[in-house]
C-alpha cells in the first residue's frame, strides 16, 4: 500500500521535473547564442557607418565607442535585439490600438485576412478532396491544376488579384483573403485526399455489410479517419494563410496590417519597423498554430486520448 | 440439437433424408475465376452446398482453398462468375440489402476515434435505430459477450480478445439470422480462443443463429460445428462435408472424448485426401 503510494507520487514527479528541464533549459540555452550572434552581428554590420561617424566626429574612440555606436543607430542595417525589444513594446503598449502606429491595430488587421483566408482555404480545400476521392473524374482532372496553383510565385499573382479584383468593386478583405486561402487551401486538399482514402479495406467492407449509403461511410468513416491528417495540414496552412495575408498587403498599397507596415518601414529605411513587424507577425504564427493545436487537443480528449 | 443429416447435394441427394428445416445458403455450380495479370486464378471451383437455418457450419482448409471467398460471395463482397447462390432464397445483393448477416473479420476493425459502446452502435445507426433503442441493445450485447463495464473505454484499451468480442457484440447487435465469421479468432493466442470458442458455442446454442465460420484449426472446427465443410487449393474446391453430433452442451473437455478424436480423424484424412499436406 505504501509502495503503491510512493510509486503513485514518485513517478509524476521525477516526470515534471524531467518536463520541466528539459524543456527550459535547452530553449534558454539556444535563445541565449541567438541573442549573442545577433549582437555580434549587428556590430559587424553597423561598423562601417558608425566608424565613418566617429571618424568625421574628430575624437579619439575605441573599441567600446564603436560596439555602443553599432547597438544605438536611428536606422541601423540590422537593429541590436534590445531596440527591437523596445520598439515592439512601444508600438503595442505604448500607443492607443486605434492608432495607426498601434502593431495591435495593424496585427489585427492581417489576423482577420488571415482568419477569413483560412476559413476560404479549408473550405475548398475539404470541397475539393471530397470531390477527388469520390470522382474519378476529378481525381485525374483536378490534380494537376492544384499542384500547378502551387508553382506560381504567390509575390506574381497576388497584384494581378488585386487588381482584377479591384476592377470588379473588390477592395479591402476580400482579395486579401483570397490570396491567403490561395495558399492555404494547398496542404488542406492534399492531407484530405490522404485523409478520406485512409480507411483499410476491411473497414470498408464493414460499412458494404451495413449496407451504408455513400454519405453514410463518408460521414461515419472517411470524415472520422481524416481528422488525424487534417490537423498536420491545418497547422500548415493557419501559418500559409498569414503569409497570403501579409503578402497581400504589400501590393495594395493597403494602409494598414503587418504587410503594409513592413513596406512603410522599408520606403524610410525604418529598419527597427521591420523588425518590429516581423515580430509581431511570428508570434501571431505562433498564436495561430496554437489555437489550431488546442482544437487538436480538444478533439482528441473527445475521442479518448487519440486522434 | 436434433441430428443434422447431410445435405451435401449433388453427390447423391436421393439417398438422404429430407432435411425440413429452410436452406439459408445454396450454392449450386458456384465458380469464381480472379483475373490476375498472369493468369486467371480459379479460387472457386463448382461448389455445392446447402446450410440450413441453426447450422453452424465450419469451412475448414490450407490457406488458399477459397474459404474466405466463399465467404466474401455470401456476403456480396465478392461475385461468383459462374454458378448461382440462394441466400434465404433471393440473391447475396438482396441479402446484404436486407441486412441479413453480420460479419465479423479476422482483425476486430473497430473504429479507434469511437468508444465501445459507439462502435457496437455503429451499424444500429446506420440503420437508424432511436437512441434509447441503441443504448439498449448496446449494453444488451456486451453483456453477452462479457464486457458489461467497458462501454466507455476505447479499443486502445482492450487486449485483442476483449476487441474480438466487441466485434462480434457489434455483429450480432442487429440481430441478424445469420453469422459470418472470418478465422475471427485467428490472431488470439490459444487459451483466449479456447474461452471464447466456448462462449460462441453457448451464444449459438442459446440464440438459434446460423453461423458460417472459416477456420484452419481442425479442434476449433470440431468442437463448434454441427457441419464441416473440408476445403482443399489450386482450384478452391470441396472435398467433403462432415457432419457432427456431439452433445449441445460439450464443454472443452468434449476435446478428448473418442467421438470428438473420430471426427477429427475424418477432417484429418479428407485434408490428406485434397493434398493439403503436400
Amino acid at each position: 500500500m505504501t509502495d503503491a503510494v510512493l510509486g503513485g507520487t514518485a513517478v509524476p514527479s521525477v516526470r515534471n521535473r524531467r518536463d520541466r528541464d528539459g524543456a527550459v533549459l535547452p530553449v534558454l540555452t539556444v535563445l541565449a547564442v541567438l541573442l549573442a550572434v545577433w549582437y555580434v552581428a549587428a556590430v559587424w554590420l553597423n561598423a562601417p557607418q558608425v566608424t565613418e561617424k566617429l571618424n568625421r566626429g574628430g575624437t579619439d574612440w575605441g573599441v567600446s565607442e564603436l560596439v555602443a555606436g553599432t547597438w544605438a543607430m536611428e536606422r541601423p542595417v540590422l537593429p541590436a535585439p534590445h531596440q527591437v525589444a523596445v520598439e515592439l513594446y512601444d508600438s503595442v503598449f505604448g500607443r492607443p490600438v486605434t492608432s495607426k502606429r498601434s502593431l495591435v491595430y495593424h496585427a489585427q488587421v492581417t489576423l482577420s485576412a488571415t482568419v477569413a483566408g483560412f476559413a476560404l482555404g479549408l473550405a475548398l480545400g475539404v470541397l475539393l478532396a471530397i470531390g477527388i476521392v469520390h470522382v474519378t473524374v476529378l481525381d485525374r482532372s483536378l490534380m494537376p491544376w492544384i499542384i500547378a496553383s502551387q508553382t506560381i510565385p504567390i509575390l506574381a499573382i497576388a497584384p494581378m488579384i488585386v487588381v482584377v479584383l479591384g476592377n470588379l468593386g473588390f477592395t479591402g478583405l476580400l482579395p486579401k483573403a483570397i490570396i491567403s486561402g490561395y495558399l492555404s487551401f494547398f496542404p488542406i486538399a492534399i492531407g484530405m485526399v490522404k485523409g478520406l482514402r485512409s480507411p483499410d479495406p476491411l473497414q470498408l467492407d464493414l460499412m458494404r455489410t451495413y449496407s451504408a449509403t455513400d454519405a453514410q461511410t463518408f460521414a461515419k468513416l472517411r470524415w472520422p479517419s481524416s481528422m488525424s491528417f487534417l490537423f498536420p495540414s491545418l497547422k500548415v496552412a493557419i501559418a500559409l494563410s498569414l503569409v497570403g495575408a501579409i503578402v497581400a498587403e504589400l501590393p495594395t498599397g493597403a494602409q494598414a496590417g503587418l504587410g503594409a507596415r513592413l513596406l512603410a518601414g522599408s520606403y524610410y529605411g525604418q529598419t527597427i519597423q521591420i523588425w518590429a513587424a516581423l515580430f509581431m507577425s511570428a508570434f501571431l504564427a505562433v498564436a495561430a498554430v496554437g489555437a489550431v493545436g488546442l482544437v487538436e487537443r480538444l478533439l482528441t480528449h473527445l475521442r479518448g486520448g487519440r486522434l | 440439437m436434433a441430428p443434422v443429416q447431410a445435405v451435401l447435394e449433388g453427390s447423391a441427394p436421393s439417398a438422404r433424408v429430407e432435411d425440413q428445416r429452410a436452406p439459408v445458403v445454396e450454392a449450386r455450380d458456384l465458380s469464381l475465376i480472379f483475373q490476375t495479370p498472369d493468369a486467371p486464378v480459379t479460387a472457386l471451383s463448382d461448389i455445392n452446398l446447402t446450410i440450413r437455418r441453426g447450422d453452424f457450419v465450419s469451412l475448414i482448409g490450407p490457406s488458399g482453398c477459397g474459404k474466405t471467398t466463399l465467404m466474401r460471395v455470401v456476403a456480396d463482397l465478392a461475385r461468383q462468375t459462374s454458378g448461382t447462390l440462394l441466400v434465404n432464397g433471393g440473391s447475396a445483393e438482396q441479402a446484404r440489402l436486407d441486412r441479413a448477416y453480420g460479419y465479423v473479420f479476422q482483425a476486430p476493425a473497430l473504429y479507434p476515434w469511437r468508444s465501445i459502446e459507439r462502435n457496437i452502435m455503429l451499424p444500429l445507426e446506420i440503420m437508424g435505430m432511436s437512441k434509447a433503442e441503441r443504448r439498449e441493445r448496446a449494453a444488451r450485447y456486451l453483456d453477452l459477450v462479457g464486457l458489461k463495464g467497458f462501454e466507455r473505454k476505447f479499443p486502445w484499451q482492450l487486449s485483442g480478445g476483449m476487441q474480438q468480442r466487441v466485434s462480434i457484440a457489434r455483429a450480432l447487435s442487429f440481430e441478424p439470422a445469420l453469422l459470418l465469421m472470418d478465422e475471427p479468432f485467428g490472431a488470439l493466442d490459444e487459451i483466449t480462443r479456447d474461452n471464447l470458442n466456448v462462449h460462441l458455442l453457448r451464444l449459438w446454442e442459446k440464440t438459434g443463429i446460423t453461423v458460417i465460420f472459416v477456420t484452419h484449426s481442425i479442434p476449433e472446427a470440431v468442437f463448434l460445428s454441427s457441419k464441416i465443410v473440408v476445403m482443399s487449393p489450386r482450384p478452391g474446391r470441396i472435398l467433403e462435408v462432415i457432419d457432427s453430433d456431439l452433445p449441445t452442451d460439450r464443454d472443452l473437455d468434449a476435446r478428448e472424448t473418442p467421438e470428438f478424436l473420430e471426427i477429427a480423424h475424418r477432417v484429418r484424412v479428407a485434408l490428406r485426401a485434397g493434398h493439403s499436406y503436400d
